[in-house]
This record gives structure tokens, C-alpha cells and sequence, in this order.
């Protein structure tokens, strides 16, 4: 694997390889000790366009816990500010001796871009309304490990509730749900659906009651305030009493169900409830399990050799 | 993607492509069983019995041969419990970038290694470096009192100044041979290249 960039370019047999490499990486973090020399001398650079407060401390933990080196670069102290271009930006960095770029951006597309321009690995952080794959694995090694589902999701049911139109976490989750073989179930309002969900693994409910007593795994996404604006949705009071999670519908999961959220929470609007107080919520261990999936991936993007090998997928 | 198909009973696929041809048995199963049993008493005699000894097999070969060791050993001592863990060393290598790394299965330590007397227990004792990995990866658990080596196969070309304590059998091998290791026997042979994959 030379770049990791969207959940479609990894693959199922990729997939199940991060995941398997996630468990290794889980048992370094859980020692006294949690450091490995694997990735001693290689140098990562995150590149944030874009806010973030825990992708950005996750992906620099886990480069940490591998011994790489890190730098991080963000817009607002950059001299992006004095209108120098990305392509001479990442040239720049690139020039200092960079073995992989954390990339995340607002615009779709970008690390792609930046994989024409550099020899090192890109990973993408989040690009616009397109794809975060690391956040769909860490969701994976959630789902698999709190659900003991090692060999896949054959058979369980998944509902991502929320926001999908402009959601890059819930397309990268779409796929990479379905194609570890479980069904997945987007509940939305239409003026938040894509346009088109032609060519997705998916079915599509429009009340979280529907789902809400016989999904597996319920994923709440962030309901973007920003997009009170655009008028998709007629109030956040409105939204929450058909999609978000209040406590008569906490009360009506099944006792296995995971309940997950990306972060950051919008309290009373989403989440209705405490998610402390739900006894199915794996929030923080999605957050615990980001730093895992992020090391694996590191690992196997500059430490496995597999690139040398002639990547199989 | 595997190599190609097996095309005689002389002929497995190994796990990183091409053929592997079967030059001859050295050890059958019979073989091992006796191999590990003096191994088990010489961890023994060395210890002057088991106290603080736990077995640690690197993965993936060393982890049957960990368990068969201490399952001996509890017979030949009845009443004993060895404590036996796993070690992956594939962060440690020193040979990172340089080959394709397929992580064998977790490490598991099952005890606090602090004052104990480890055996690290390998198939196959080549050039060191798998060894001197796992002597990095112990580093992290605790702190042994000693740290032993028992191999089933010590076939030579060190390439660091590692010794075995404990040696099934002596197997003099040209570096181009290939050792394979599996409970029914121990045999060696030669790796083929199937073409597309560079050696």
C-alpha cells in the first residue's frame, strides 16, 4: 500500500489487513510502556486546512508510539497566509525529507493531488464531503472488537443516522461496513441524502424509529449547525424529536447494540442522551481504538515493506 | 497473491511466494517429541527446576513448540505449570522497509517478567536477528534475571553474536536452503522463484 486515500483504493483484503495489524498495535497501547521502535528515523508531517482537534492528536500519538518523527502544519500560522500556493507548500515540506503527509482538507480530491506532487506516502485525514478512511477503520475495529466479529460483519445490521449528504465519514463508512459484508441502513431526512444513492450498498429509512429496536450497531453523525443556514432541516427541536437519540428510544435498543459516535458531539441535538449513561455507547473506545488504526496504518504504509512486494489488492 | 499450485507431494507454497522443493526429512514427529523431551529436561537440570522460569515461543513458529515444551515438562515434573507466553517481534526488526512484514499473531506476556528466568523458545535458529528482536521486544515487559534460548533447529550463518542454550538438532544448511518447521517434521529444501517474484 503506497497511499491510504479512500476506503475503495484499500480494499477487502486491505481492509482486514489493517484490522488484523489494528490488534498488534492495540497490545502495544495497552503496556506500561506503550512505544515501539518500528518506525524510528521516518518523519510524518500533519497537514490540517481544516480544524481538528482529535484526528490531528490521534494520527501524531500514533506516529509517536512508533518512534517516528512528527511535524505539524497548521493554516493559520502558515505562510499560506502569504498566498503561497499548496502545490509549493507541499514541495516545500516535501524538500525537508518527509516520508508521509496527514492530509486534511475542504476541498475533495486534494490528497490525490498531493500524491502527484511528492514521493511520500499521503494519508488522507478527511477531504471535504468525500472520504475519511482511518475514521471508518477505527469505526471497524470498534464494531469488530466490541462485537467479537474478527472474521467480518456478516449478518449484523448497521444504521448511520444523521447528516449523510454532507458527511465524508458516513460515505467511507458506507463502504467500509458493507464491504466487511453487513447491511447498512442510512436514516435521514431527504434534504440530507446525496442527490443520488445510485451504486450504494445501502437502504434508506427516514425515521429513526424504524431502526432504532433492531439495528446492531446505531451511528449517530454530527448534525452540522452550520447547515441550519441552507434550511435542510426545519429546527434542531424538529430534528432531534424524528432523528436524534433521546432516552424513550435509548430505552427501546437492544441490550447488544453499539451506539457510535465520529465526534464532536452536539449534546441534545444527536444525542439526546448522555452517552455515559448508555450502556452500548463505545465513544471512547472509538477514540482509544483511532490510535491503534492510525499506528496500523502508519506501519503498514512505511514500516511492512509491503509496497516493495508488489501490493496484492 | 500465493504462489502457483503445488504440483507434486514434494511441493508446498510457502508464504512468500514461489515453490518450496523438498530435499529431505530430518526430523520426523517421532524426532521432535524426542527432541523436545531431553529440552525439557535440560531446562531442568540448567534451572535446578522451574522456579521463576516461564517459556516465551516467537511468533509464529516458537508458540507450538513453547506449549509442547511445557506440556513435557509438566510430565516429566508432574505437579508443575510452566507459564507460557508469546512474543511478536515484527516492530523490533531491524531489517524494516527492507522485506515485506507480516505481523504473526499478538504478543501475549502472561506474567510480569521482572526477576524470571525466560526461555525463548524459536523453530528455527538462523542468523540471530529474529533473537536479538526479541530481546528488545522483552525489554518492555520487565526486566528477566536471565534470559535462555531454545531452538528445535539451529541450521547456522549467524550473523550476531547469538548462541542457543538448548538445540533439538544441528543442521548444517547452505544459506540459499530453506528450513521448513511443522509438528509432523522438520524438512529442508530449496525456495523457487515462480518468475514475477523477485528474490
Amino acid at each position: 500500500m503506497k497511499h491510504l486515500r479512500s476506503i475503495d483504493e484499500l480494499g477487502v483484503a486491505g481492509l482486514h489487513r489493517l484490522l488484523d495489524l489494528s490488534d498488534h498495535m492495540a497490545e502495544i497501547n495497552r503496556r506500561p510502556v506503550p512505544k515501539v521502535p518500528a518506525l524510528r528515523g521516518k518523519t510524518v508531517v500533519s497537514l490540517f486546512f481544516e480544524d481538528s482537534t482529535r484526528t490531528r492528536l490521534s494520527f501524531e500519538t500514533a506516529a509517536k508510539r512508533l518512534s517516528a518523527d512528527t511535524m505539524t502544519f497548521s493554516v493559520s500560522t502558515s505562510s499560506v497566509n502569504k498566498g503561497e500556493s499548496l502545490r509549493d507548500t507541499i514541495e516545500t515540506v516535501a524538500a525537508m525529507g518527509v516520508d508521509a503527509f496527514v492530509v486534511r482538507h475542504k476541498s475533495s480530491g486534494v490528497p490525490w493531488q498531493i500524491s502527484r506532487w511528492t514521493d511520500a506516502a499521503v494519508v488522507n485525514a478527511g477531504d471535504g464531503w468525500h472520504e475519511h478512511p482511518t475514521q471508518a477503520l477505527l469505526d471497524c475495529y470498534t464494531v469488530r472488537t466490541a462485537l467479537n466479529r474478527p472474521e467480518g460483519f456478516d449478518g449484523l445490521h448497521i444504521a448511520i443516522v444523521g447528516d449523510i449528504k454532507h458527511s465524508r465519514v458516513a460515505r467511507s463508512n458506507v463502504w467500509a461496513f458493507a464491504a466487511l459484508g453487513a447491511r447498512v441502513t442510512l436514516v435521514a431526512p431527504h434534504t440530507l441524502l446525496p442527490p443520488s444513492l445510485e451504486g450504494w450498498p445501502v437502504d434508506v429509512a427516514h425515521s429513526i424509529d424504524d431502526v432504532v429496536d433492531r439495528v446492531d450497531v446505531l451511528y449517530m453523525l454530527r448534525m452540522q449547525r452550520e447547515r441550519m443556514h441552507e434550511a435542510l432541516v426545519p429546527s434542531l427541536r424538529e430534528y432531534t424529536s424524528r432523528f436524534g437519540l433521546t432516552p424513550a428510544r435509548a430505552d427501546r435498543l437492544q441490550a447488544h447494540t453499539l451506539v457510535m459516535h465520529p465526534g464532536p458531539m452536539n449534546r441534545g441535538v444527536e444525542m439526546a442522551v448522555d452517552p455515559a449513561e448508555l450502556p452500548g455507547s463505545v465513544i471512547t473506545q472509538q477514540v482509544t481504538n483511532g490510535v491503534s488504526v492510525r499506528m496500523a496504518v502508519l506501519f503498514d504504509l512505511l514500516g511492512s515493506g509491503s509496497g516493495l512486494a508488489g501490493e496484492a489488492s | 497473491m500465493s504462489g502457483q499450485e503445488p504440483n507434486s507431494d514434494h511441493v508446498v507454497t510457502p508464504p512468500v511466494g514461489g515453490v518450496f522443493r523438498i530435499k529431505a526429512e530430518v526430523l520426523g514427529a517421532d524426532d521432535i517429541r524426542r527432541a523436545v523431551t531431553r529440552i525439557a529436561h535440560e531446562i531442568l537440570e540448567r534451572n535446578k527446576g522451574l522456579d521463576n522460569v516461564v517459556l516465551i515461543g516467537l511468533q509464529r513458529g516458537g508458540v507450538w513448540l513453547a506449549k509442547l515444551l511445557a506440556e513435557t515438562i509438566s510430565r516429566v515434573e508432574p505437579g508443575t505449570n510452566v507459564p507460557v507466553g508469546a512474543v511478536d517481534v515484527s516492530m523490533y526488526r531491524d531489517d524494516i522497509g527492507l522485506r515485506p512484514v507480516s505481523p504473526g499473531a499478538v504478543t501475549d506476556i502472561p506474567v510480569d517478567l521482572d526477576g524470571r528466568v525466560v526461555v525463548l523458545v524459536d523453530d528455527v535458529l538462523f542468523t540471530g536477528r529474529t533473537v536479538r528482536a526479541a530481546l528488545d521486544a522483552l525489554n518492555e515487559y520487565g526486566r528477566p534475571r536471565m534470559v535462555q534460548l531454545a531452538v528445535l533447529i539451529d541450521r547456522g550463518h549467524r550473523e550476531l553474536p547469538i548462541r542457543p542454550d538448548f538445540v533439538g538438532k544441528n543442521l548444517p544448511s547452505s544459506s540459499d536452503e530453506d528450513v521448513r518447521v511443522t509438528p509432523d517434521g522438520v524438512v529442508i529444501g530449496h525456495r523457487e522463484p515462480t518468475g514475477e517474484v523477485a528474490s
